[in-house]
């Protein structure tokens, strides 16, 4: 796969491809799986992305300390301004499948379970209005795996490595420029949404109360979906952001190299450190207790 | 090589892809070296297994795959029950490792019928693992092809003996990896294999008077 966005879309655009059906074509060119299995694999994770979001807007799930659970639920029934758009619908889509998640429910992780929220979100919030049809959605897939292979080669998708811009940020720049795709923009178009969205993410930090994928990060896949839906908009206006996005995914990196152990899931800082945090991780987040015998 | 099914997946139950899908697959390991669902397994969980193993089902997660259950397995949440029905004796513990270890490290002493296997390996993230001990033996199996290993007495020739057997059933090596305790004592070879192996080429290579142990590990990646 590609270790440049740049050098995919000047591929794509020599072949007049895009950038998904690009991804699909390399992929199988380079011989480990054949294009079947790959399209095969990412119509699966269509399907469990769907299954996801339909149970988790049901709204009775609850995580395994009950800190999470329920809110998915609530932004379907949103009331506010901007209520039955695309927006409310990927809030509620991102937010079901964490909470999925939190409960020990089937998800695909995209690209890590802790983000696993973004790109369902988005995509199932733009196909719900648009009515995109399957394989528009597999090749919007394949995108987002081209991005975040280009992501896993310069920079990370681990918190622990880069904090949560290397998982919600990367998923959220993945959401963007699949997203684009989806809505029939150019690879470039799509390129310059993962710049102007992951630019958006830099320098968050993963500090999740008691080390657990549950506070903030269930909410945080529905604010990174925010930030994809804001960089998808520019980028389809013509936005154009200064710096390219390789170079964005290069600080990302270099941002998660420096920053502190205390902000890589270590529940160290951020806001499992806050008198809250601390609280309710002791309270609710109860740890390994030796079970012996059962 | 990053493939987008590495990036659009795996399909799992959540909480974590290291803490949950990881310590699944080193759990299908620990099964596959006790060759079958143990008897009793003793579970230490060092570092971040450790620390936030409940909340995140790792215990739940290495006890499904001591079970046979697939990381997108359902079953995973309700696995500790599972067990206790298939007869499985499970015993969890937290421990500091000594040596160098990933902060999500296991180490699995998995008996069957009173033979014990003891493995140690970590969930190195996105649900990649390695496992970095079997038996004593410091090994470097990822799971992500059909894996030979093969206890054997350290004699001269024996690589080639065992190579040539997998030669002889068409079978390619992609790794191979032998270490040893002491000169002339055991030593453990580790073949990662292109596909998996047929009953012919294990019993060629069973019958062979250097084996001791023979065990198959599927691949779990």
């Amino acid at each position: 796969m590609f270790d440049s966005l740049l050098d995919a879309v000047t591929a794509a655009e020599a072949q007049n491809l895009s950038l998904g059906e690009l991804a699909l074509r390399t992929e199988a060119d380079e011989g480990l799986r054949s294009r079947d299995e790959v399209e095969s694999g990412l119509r699966r994770a269509l399907d469990v992305m769907r299954g996801a979001v339909e149970r988790g807007l049901i709204g009775d799930l609850h995580s395994v300390s009950g800190l999470v659970g329920g809110d998915a639920e609530k932004l379907s029934r949103a009331r506010g301004p901007l209520a039955g758009t695309v927006f409310t619908d990927a809030l509620a889509a991102a937010l079901a499948v964490q909470e999925v998640n939190a409960a020990m429910g089937v998800i695909v992780a995209a690209p890590t379970a802790g983000g696993a929220g973004v790109l369902p979100g988005v995509l199932l919030g733009i196909a719900r209005h648009r009515r995109s049809t399957d394989s528009e959605m597999i090749r919007a897939l394949a995108t987002a795996g081209l991005i975040g292979a280009v992501v896993a080669v310069r920079a990370s998708l681990s918190g622990a490595e880069g904090g949560c811009q290397a998982e919600t940020g990367a998923a959220a720049g993945m959401a963007a420029g699949a997203g684009v795709e989806l809505l029939g923009g150019t690879p470039r178009q799509a390129m310059h949404a993962v710049a102007v969205t992951m630019q958006g993410t830099l320098g968050l930090v993963c500090d999740p109360l008691g080390g657990l994928v549950e506070v903030p990060c269930v909410y945080r896949n529905a604010t990174g979906a925010a930030m994809a839906l804001a960089g998808i908009e520019m980028a389809l206006a013509g936005v154009e952001f200064p710096i390219p996005a390789d170079e964005v995914v290069d600080t990302m990196g270099q941002i998660g190299r420096e920053m502190d152990v205390r902000y890589r899931e270590t529940a160290g800082g951020g806001l499992a450190a806050t008198p809250t945090g601390r609280r309710l991780a002791r309270e609710r987040l109860v740890q390994l207790k030796p079970k012996k015998g059962r | 090589m990053v493939s987008l099914l590495d990036i659009i997946g795996p399909v799992m139950v959540g909480p974590s892809s290291s803490h949950t899908a990881g310590a699944c697959r080193l759990g299908l390991i620990a099964r596959a070296l006790a060759g079958g669902t143990p008897d009793m397994a003793r579970v230490e969980l060092h570092g971040s297994f450790a620390r936030t193993g409940t909340g995140h089902g790792t215990d739940r997660a290495i006890a499904g795959g001591l079970l046979g259950f697939q990381p997108d397995d359902v079953r995973l949440r309700d696995s500790l029950e599972a067990a206790e029905a298939a007869g499985l004796k499970l015993t969890f513990e937290n421990t500091k490792l000594r040596g160098d270890h990933h902060p999500n490290t296991t180490r699995i002493t998995a008996t069957r019928e009173g033979r014990s296997a003891i493995m140690t390996g970590s969930s190195i993230g996105a649900g990649r693992i390695v496992v970095t001990a079997i038996d004593g033996f410091p090994v470097e199996v990822t799971g992500a092809y059909p894996t030979l290993v093969v206890v054997a007495h350290d004699e001269p020739g024996i690589v080639a003996t065992l190579a040539s057997a997998l030669a002889e059933e068409s079978i390619n090596l992609a790794t191979m990896r032998v270490s040893r305790r002491q000169k002339g004592g055991d030593a453990i070879h580790i073949y990662e294999l292109d596909s998996a192996p047929g009953s012919a080429a294990l019993e060629r290579i069973r019958k062979l008077t250097a084996v001791k142990t023979l065990r198959v590990v599927d691949r779990v990646a």
